[in-house]
């Protein structure tokens, strides 16, 4: 499974993380030798076998729509990077 | 005020100082924030230490205890590993992306023992995210391992393990999603349990893979396992995936009587690779079990061998989701670089990720991308149903599953960092449990090149009782646990 640094870039442009071109180079190679590993799991017999994304036996819970504790706004927007009166202050988002 | 020997000390002997009056909780609190002064420049555990948090609820507990009220857990020094919220206790994942985060709640294990007037003595550091086996991703530094100050002490909890291992605090709260409590427990010759799936709140664990994470305790015995289990574990409507169920009194399964318990050895445990020490150290606690009066056999996991390449498929793929929140506006690191809105995403995540978490990220957006999803992701969910089906399957003949927690004792630092592959392979058997969603505990079972194995129990869903019971009669028949680094 050998990754192009296009299909690198592409991954990261998916995953919005920002790559310099050194870190493409090194993340081809350290990501095709990961999936050459992986390849094994093709050898499984899955055939007829029901995917499973969870290991517990869950199912969807529901609840009343019932307002409970909220945090407040104060304590929600003490982290943030940039406030602006009760708001989350960003960058423009239209160019 | 007595003089306090901190080394070793458990929750169950703590327990007795206390009430006896022999010491308060403000000393036993000022003891082990000696010790820290001491050893934390060697161990490097700590992410933070909350010395006045600690001294002021140890304060509190001793109120509790004049008043005739303790817990089981009132007023003994505890860590948390920092990737739990702590309301108004930086929590930070040790990431920069969190470096400056102050969580506005408690998650629901800190809340419940709080409850139950633990003392927080600080946070743990781990992996960044909690990914890795060494605590080497650390963004801020590395933790030693007590036994051998250039050696790992595993990961991802690797702080709390070490703590735990050079008496830094009674006990400690990891979190495991491949084997992030148990391969640390075993490097540091402390014990760790991963419980079922949902069988402890998840709420306020910062999350990895969701569908994985499981929080539990690293203690010095199996005892003090079980205390701390009855206090965290339980229903929570703030976790929807936390289960339902009667939470026994998990100190009363140690009834020390394994006669007749069928333990199974999965032969695909005990394959090349595994260190001679290790593999020796395994089968003479085997042959303890079997002195115990444990019926001990073979039995066969056929699908073990696609255990680690499906973890590497599904966990990343779920922090790959997970980690999509750190965009640098609501919290967290946010990029000072000029640009749009666009730019200031992909830098902050560029800037304030390790390689680890970047790596992960990477490969969990191509196992779920437009044409690679069915032949990953999909696939190797499939085969999840298979490792599950023949846990199942296995655990209708036997009680208990014995096998080695790591192929290795602790290695160097800086030893497999270079490879990330490499690292991967250390977490060969304790991944299959959390893909499973069973309960797994590793204990000290022995010595290998002066440093600690580690054996590891798996049991079927919701069986912590026989798995406690079993842990805790193998460990009373040795005295593994007793051992303590020079430090």
């Amino acid at each position: 499974m050998a990754l192009t640094n296009e299909d690198v870039q592409h991954i990261a442009l998916l995953a919005r993380v920002g790559m310099a071109d050194e870190e493409i180079e090194v993340m081809r190679d350290q990501l095709s030798n990961i999936l050459a590993h992986f390849e094994v799991l093709q050898q499984a017999d899955t055939e007829g076998v029901e995917p499973r994304a969870h290991s517990a036996d869950v199912t969807s819970v529901m609840r009343d729509d019932e307002i409970g504790e909220c945090l407040p706004i104060e304590d929600a927007l003490a982290n943030a990077p940039q406030r602006d009166g009760d708001y989350v202050r960003v960058r423009a988002v239209l160019d | 005020m007595t003089n306090i020997d901190v080394k070793g000390l458990t929750a169950h002997q703590a327990r007795q100082l206390l009430d006896s009056k022999h010491v308060s909780s403000m000393e036993l609190t000022q003891a082990f924030l000696d010790r820290i002064s001491a050893v934390e420049a060697s161990t490097k555990a700590f992410v933070t230490v909350t010395g006045d948090l600690a001294l002021e609820q140890a304060r509190q507990a001793d109120e509790r205890i004049a008043s005739g009220k303790a817990g089981p857990l009132t007023g003994i020094p505890m860590q948390l590993k920092d990737n739990m919220s702590t309301k108004g206790v930086r929590t930070t994942c040790s990431s920069r992306m969190l470096e400056d985060f102050v969580p506005p709640y408690d998650a629901t294990v800190t809340r419940k023992l709080f409850e139950q007037d633990a003392v927080l003595i600080g946070k743990g550091n781990l992996d960044e995210f909690a990914m890795g086996s060494s605590t080497e991703n650390s963004a801020f530094f590395p933790t030693h391992n007590p036994w051998d100050l250039d050696r790992v002490p595993g990961g991802s909890s690797g702080g709390p393990a070490a703590a735990v291992a050079a008496s830094e605090c009674v006990y400690s709260l990891g979190s495991d999603t491949g084997g992030s409590i148990r391969q640390p427990a075993s490097l540091c010759g402390v014990v760790g349990l991963k419980p079922t799936y949902g069988l402890v709140s998840r709420y306020g664990l910062i999350a990895f893979a969701s569908s994985l994470d499981q929080i539990g305790p690293l203690t010095n015995d199996v005892t003090d396992t079980a205390l701390v289990l009855n206090a965290i574990a339980g229903r929570d409507p703030r976790d929807s995936t936390s289960v339902d169920h009667d939470i026994p009194n998990y100190t009363a399964a140690l009834t020390g009587d394994i006669k007749g318990l069928r333990v199974g050895i999965p032969k695909e445990y005990f394959v090349e690779g595994i260190e001679p020490g290790v593999e020796k150290a395994v089968q003479d606690a085997i042959q303890v079990l079997e002195d115990l009066g444990a019926e001990v056999s073979e039995t066969s996991l056929p699908s073990t061998p696609y255990a680690m390449a499906v973890y590497y498929i599904v966990a990343p793929s779920e922090a790959s989701a997970n980690l999509a929140r750190y965009d640098g506006v609501k919290y967290g690191y946010s990029t000072s670089a000029p640009g749009s809105m666009w730019d200031a995403l992909e830098k902050t995540r560029q800037e304030g990720f390790g390689p680890e978490v970047k790596r992960r990220i990477m490969i969990g957006t191509y196992a779920l991308s437009a044409g690679f999803y069915e032949a990953w992701y999909r696939k190797a969910l499939q085969v999840r149903t298979l490792i599950r089906r023949e846990f199942d399957e296995v655990f209708q003949k036997f009680d208990v599953l014995v096998s080695p927690t790591s192929p290795s004792v602790a290695f160097p630092l800086g030893d497999k960092t270079d490879d990330p592959y490499m690292m991967y392979l250390n977490d060969v058997f304790t991944q299959p449990a959390n893909i499973a969603g069973i309960p797994a505990i590793s204990v000290p079972a022995g010595m290998s090149e002066g440093l600690p194995v580690g054996l590891q129990f798996m049991a079927s869903h919701l069986q912590e009782e026989k798995l406690l019971r079993t842990a805790h009669a193998y460990e009373q028949a040795t005295d593994w646990h007793t051992l303590q680094p020079q430090l």
